[in-house]
């Protein structure tokens, strides 16, 4: 681990200041991701400021009839949430397929959505990698690809965002607040995360000297038709080989809303509003959702040991759309796919 | 009161009986390996190298020597002197070859090889300043793709002490395959598998102001790391004690000595002080391995099933140091009756470090690649798979030509079988369904040698009454304490809270490595020997007590309970062991006894465990996703010492097994030569999420030629053939047969 | 002890007030010490193990302000002010915890190594009351990893413990 400076801030202003100071700095919140690449020597900060003292650790009511989640608000607690398990079981489910009871209380919003990728080049300093030492190569792209991505690579970077929180949060179309030099803004989560094209040390779109502040999640919930369903090479405390989230709304045997995500496809969370639309206005059921799945992979493609993601990923598709129509959500302690 | 009288008396070994060193580990009380303080402590971290074969060109230590609290960086420019010879550095388990020094020349032999050890004030110095030591290097071609060099294998010239090579061809196995009407010819193939124990390997060496080291060491052999410790630095094994207390998991990777040993001893010695070095996680896959082996199985049958020709042919890898060997094929000679048999074994080399021991080494895959062979040729004759292996159940050893000490695999069968409803099953793959998910009924039958090696035993009365029972034996977890305890207290009747038992600790009585399945049998038959010897020494002094009630009897006049001795005619003519020991003017008395072999019987029999293992597999049609829910394991081993511990070591092979059928793999970018998911996120484990019910049987089996207290030992059988059972139930519930493990979505969908 | 001679020479270590198991504890530590470091190398409370020093493990497991957390990838300066519980501070043999105590019954263990992470995570378990089947105990325990595949004897001991508090709590009512 590099050595570094400590900063401790009080409150947002001392934040945005100290990290106006030094942009380079990391913040720290709860740690399960910057430590352990702290100690992989993956990160290296010279500067690290801790925000645990903010006042970012609760829910609120927006006045458009939303949920205001405040960057420090653990995974755990926002997991367990009663409005956010009433109204958005989509996200509790993700949350709760994620890392183990004791990283989720760890665990918080905004960290969760800085989560870097599992790729197992990024970690091991002692191979080169494009995100970790840009232009050093990719080895992954001919190598140990398992985990990797299908779609929205480039020919620099393989690699998958592991978030499950993120791909619920896309599908539920939430928006992330930060505040930075230039003061508040938000940002759509479709434009937080990037591909990596030819700048995949960029995981994001935040500029130097932001903080996340909170993610908000609009009015609009789903919580007849929802699934989070995570396929991984163990039944718990493993990063998805493939995940999807879908959400709908069903009238009178129709689809009138589908929000359809995937996890563990991408360097971002996927996101894909032409599945959505096609989906839209039709009848529920193995047709509809094939076309959707078959949309989505359009673009795919395998690498050799990940190629397997693809027809996965189809699977996964078609079989959460089911359970989210059918309103039988993937249980996360029961192991029996519905 | 009447109660505890007949606790008192009753026989210890067969209850269910609490780990004796439970209350220690569930309360932080056990100190492992990297947990022993000393004033002058110093924290060492070592460096890997990051290239599979070539030279290091330089090394610039000078960044880390600028952390404050750094000490000392040793590389191979700066190496105090150790030996020269490879027999040095050849400890008691290792395979033929010229073992890896650390830190010897500027060779790099395999990915991750240590290259530097940072030696500093806190542990947290030594890690950051180990981040600071860059090294350059001349890399050279690496080969570490077993499928490129298979072609070059070869029988190994020298072989492995204690490992039978494959025995000579029975009959003519090819002419009769060739005739066969009923025939399987597979390849199968196990992925590289990482041992991966919960504790990392450590070693701390205390080492006091005359020089004297006290090393702690994560090993399955203290004595073999204190004859490591002293050959290779050349040290009298009086002033080096190795103690290894609790140790945190092994299952065969602390067999040998690790290279952390050697890189404390090295620094302790050069720097005068104290000195730990712990690895990390990551760096515990830079040491050894389950080797990946290519095996071809070739199965000829009559009509109804009844074997004519086996062939099994396996190649694996080792390293180009050492010949790594284990025994992968002979099972396939001795499971089952056939006159027409032909197994060979031979190696190939790779550039990553030697191949190990891993539970159950060489049985794991070996049984894995037959019982699946088993399973298929089961199909092929259209058989019940349990029926198979009971119309071509083996009485004797055909490998060996000898009788087996007993072998109650047919009760295995019959209670497993019962236990597990397999007579509901219906023959067709595919034939079973529970909505989402097919369902698939597998099994397997599981062998592991059973044997006892030279082991001795000291027993050591107090003049309190306490008894203790000590060997240089280890318990990596197996309840090797307990059922020494056990034993004493078997043999004095006494309450097992009144015997102590010692061992980890070089300097007690000579004990092998814990490996193999032999310790419990062992080392309690040691410890029988040893209690009898201070039993009748007991004997002999009180006779010679004043007014002695013994006087007029031989020693099997006397019984031994409730902490006295007493006439076995007259109960009430008792005399106190605590005054014995006092009458003879002593704090205590004692005696050694020991286990060894009995040749004469090694001559007629062999042994071996057995057991039967039926699996009960869900796969989702749609997802690949395999859910094991419910397995049976019916073992024969003998007697079973303690039922709650051995139950649970059969647990233990279960759920590794799973492991290895369903999730474990040791990735190779062959590219770069390097193993790449090496920690406990990529390479998976199982969880508890993935274990649902694991029933196990222990039949009848009694046992009087194994070992003189009836045991056969159960670390390995749990996972032997397990692995098979489970690929079988796959096959069964999807019609698909997968031979390579582990079994994971991807091949499912394929 | 070394590792403080080490402090005392770093111009960056911060004081930090810790509640240890019931005591109170005033460190200086520095920032890149992990609450695990501190809690094994300068408090010598060697009960939390380090299993992996990643969070994937979960040997690590303590409870901090009575929420079960990986010690591994906690800094300590961060947790100033904290209640840390650890194995040694739930019970001791002779006055062991009802968890601890299951676990012997059970032989919820075997090396032992990760059974102090896996009886706090089991502590928090039953305090979170979010578990009440063996499938949700197995769900809530995959956290913590057993090599020697203790698992089934773990949830059995965890069901005993819940088996007994919700007959406390039925008793109480």
């Amino acid at each position: 681990m590099k050595r570094f400076d400590y900063v401790r801030a009080n409150d947002v202003g001392e934040a945005v200041a100290a990290l106006a100071a030094s942009p380079a700095a990391r913040i720290i919140a709860g740690g399960t991701n910057l430590v352990d690449l702290m100690k992989y020597d993956v990160e290296t900060p010279e500067r690290v400021i801790d925000i645990n003292r903010l006042p970012l650790n609760t829910i609120e009511a927006t006045e458009s009839g939303g949920l205001k989640i405040g960057a420090l608000v653990s995974n755990a607690d926002l997991a367990y949430d009663s409005r956010i398990a009433e109204r958005y079981p989509l996200l509790s489910s993700a949350l709760l397929a994620g890392a183990s009871p004791q990283l989720r209380n760890l665990a918080t919003t905004g960290g969760n959505l800085l989560q870097r990728t599992r790729c197992y080049y990024f970690y091991d300093t002692g191979t080169p990698c494009n995100k970790r030492e840009p232009g050093s190569g990719c080895p992954a792209i001919e190598g140990v690809n398992r985990i990797h991505a299908i779609l929205g690579t480039s020919d620099q970077c393989i690699a998958t965002h592991p978030s499950d929180m993120c791909v619920a949060m896309a599908a539920l179309d939430a928006k992330v607040h930060v505040i930075g030099p230039g003061g508040e803004r938000t940002i759509a989560f479709e434009d937080f995360h990037r591909l990596p094209g030819d700048m995949p040390e960029k995981d994001t779109n935040l500029q130097p000297g932001d903080l996340i502040t909170a993610v908000e999640l609009p009015a609009e919930d789903f919580t007849a038709h929802h699934s989070y369903l995570k396929l991984r090479d163990r039944q718990s405390y493993a990063f998805a080989l493939v995940s999807v989230a879908a959400a709908l709304k069903i009238e009178d045997g129709r689809i009138t809303q589908a929000r359809l995500a995937l996890g563990g496809v991408a360097h971002k969370p996927w996101r894909d509003t032409e599945a959505e639309a096609m989906l839209k206005n039709s009848t529920p059921g193995v047709a509809s959702f094939s076309a959707a799945a078959a949309k989505v992979l359009e673009t795919a493609r395998g690498y050799g040991e990940n190629s397997f993601k693809i027809d996965l990923a189809r699977r996964a598709i078609v079989r959460t759309l089911k359970q989210a129509a059918d309103g039988t959500p993937q249980s996360q302690t029961d192991k029996r796919i519905r | 009161m009447a109660d505890t009288a007949t606790l008192i008396g009753r026989p210890s070994i067969g209850q269910p009986t609490r780990r004796v060193d439970g209350p220690l580990k569930v309360s932080g009380g056990a100190r492992y390996a990297g947990e022993y303080f000393a004033d002058d402590l110093l924290h060492g971290y070592v460096v890997s190298g990051s290239i599979a074969k070539g030279r290091i060109l330089s090394i610039d230590t000078s960044a880390a020597m600028a952390i404050p609290g750094v000490v000392e960086v040793f590389t191979h420019e700066n190496r105090p002197r150790t030996a020269w010879f490879d027999s040095k550095y050849q400890d008691q388990v290792a395979p033929p070859g010229s073992p890896f020094r650390p830190l010897y020349g500027d060779g790099i032999l395999y990915s991750g090889q240590p290259i530097a050890l940072v030696v500093a004030e806190s542990f947290e110095a030594a890690r950051d300043a180990a981040a600071l030591v860059k090294a350059t290097y001349a890399p050279e071609e690496h080969i570490t793709d077993l499928d490129a060099v298979k072609g070059q294998s070869y029988v190994p010239p020298k072989k492995r002490s204690g490992i039978a090579p494959p025995p000579e061809p029975r009959g003519d196995a090819e002419a009769a395959f060739a005739k066969a009407p009923v025939k399987v010819h597979e390849t199968y193939r196990v992925a590289v598998e990482h041992h991966n124990p919960m504790e990392p390997f450590a070693t701390t060496v205390v080492r006091d102001a005359g020089g004297k080291l006290t090393i702690y060491d994560k090993t399955q052999g203290s004595q073999n790391a204190q004859a490591y410790v002293t050959g290779v630095f050349g040290l009298n094994q009086s002033d080096v004690t190795v103690v290894n207390a609790f140790v945190g998991g092994a299952f065969g990777i602390g067999l040998r000595p690790q290279h952390q040993l050697f890189l404390a001893v090295m620094a302790a010695q050069a720097l005068e002080r104290s000195v730990r070095v712990v690895l990390t996680r990551d760096q515990m896959f830079t040491l050894s391995y389950r080797p990946e082996t290519i095996q071809t199985l070739s199965l000829g049958s009559a009509p109804g099933g009844k074997l004519d020709a086996i062939m099994h042919h396996a190649v694996a890898g080792t390293s180009h140091f050492e010949d790594y060997q284990e025994v992968v094929v002979n099972w396939a000679g001795l499971l089952y009756g056939c006159d027409n048999v032909k197994l060979s074994y031979e190696l190939a080399k790779i550039d990553t470090y030697t191949p190990s021991d891993m539970r159950a080494p060489g049985a794991t895959l070996g049984v894995f690649a037959l019982e699946s062979a088993m399973d298929e040729l089961a199909y092929a004759a259209g058989v019940d798979p349990l029926q198979l292996r009971l119309t071509n159940y083996a009485d004797f050893d055909q490998n060996e030509d000898k009788k087996f000490t007993s072998k109650a695999l047919i009760s295995c069968y019959e209670q497993g079988a019962e236990r597990f409803g397999w007579s509901k099953r219906s023959a067709e793959p595919r034939s079973m369904r529970d909505g989402h998910e097919l369902v698939g009924w597998g099994m397997a039958t599981g062998v592991w040698e059973a044997k006892i090696n030279k082991t001795a035993a000291r027993a050591s009365l107090t003049e309190t009454g306490h008894l203790e029972v000590s060997s240089a034996t280890s318990d990596i977890g197996t309840g090797t304490y307990t059922v020494m305890a056990l034993t004493g207290a078997d043999a004095f009747g006494l309450p097992i809270e009144h015997v102590t038992a010692r061992l980890g600790d070089s300097s007690l009585p000579t004990a092998p490595v814990e490996g193999g399945s032999w310790a419990a049998a062992s080392t309690s038959s040691a410890v029988v020997d040893a209690c009898d010897k201070l039993k009748q020494a007991l004997f002999k002094q009180a006779q010679s007590m004043p007014d002695s009630p013994f006087g007029n009897v031989d020693f099997d006049g006397v019984a031994f309970r409730d902490g006295r001795m007493m006439l076995a005619a007259d109960e009430g003519s008792s005399v106190k062991l605590g005054e014995i020991v006092r009458s003879a003017r002593q704090h205590r008395m004692e005696a050694e006894g020991s286990a060894a072999p009995d040749s004469a019987t090694q001559k007629e029999y062999v042994s071996y465990t057995h057991s039967a293992i039926f699996v009960e597999v869900k796969v989702d049609e749609e997802l690949g996703v395999v859910r094991v829910t419910r397995i049976v394991n019916a073992v024969a081993a003998g007697k079973i010492l303690n039922p709650k511990a051995a139950r649970s070591q059969i647990l233990g092979g279960v759920v590794m097994a799973m492991g290895a059928a369903l999730e474990e793999e040791t990735f190779a970018d062959h590219n770069l030569g390097r193993f790449m998911n090496h920690n406990f996120a990529e390479y998976h484990v199982p969880v508890n999420a993935d274990v649902q019910d694991i029933d196990v049987i222990f039949v009848e089996e009694p046992d009087d030629k194994t070992s003189p207290i009836g045991a056969k030992g159960i670390g390995e059988i749990g996972i032997v053939g397990t692995t098979a059972a489970i690929a079988n139930a796959v096959y069964h519930a999807t019609g698909k047969r997968i031979r390579d493990l582990p079994i994971t979505i991807d091949k499912i969908l394929a | 002890m070394s590792s403080q001679d080490a402090q005392s020479l770093s111009p960056a270590a911060v004081p930090i007030r810790l509640t240890i198991n019931g005591t109170e504890r005033r460190l200086q530590v520095e920032p890149w010490t992990t609450l695990l470091d501190l809690l094994r190398e300068q408090e010598g409370l060697t009960g939390s193990k380090k299993g992996c020093d990643h969070g994937q493990c979960g040997a690590c497991t303590v409870l901090i302000d009575g929420k079960r957390a990986n010690s591994c990838l906690v800094l300590a300066v961060v947790k100033d002010g904290a209640e840390i519980t650890t194995i040694e501070g739930l019970g001791q043999p002779g006055n062991l915890h009802p968890m601890q105590e299951a676990f012997i019954e059970h032989d919820a263990f075997q090396c032992g190594y990760c059974t102090p992470g896996q009886i706090c995570s089991a502590v928090a378990l039953v305090q979170e009351g979010r578990a009440h089947t063996r499938e949700e105990i197995r769900e809530y325990m995959s956290g913590n990893i057993c090599r020697c595949g203790a698992y089934t004897n773990i949830v059995d001991a965890i069901e005993d413990v819940l088996g007994q508090s919700s007959t406390l709590r039925e008793a109480a009512e």
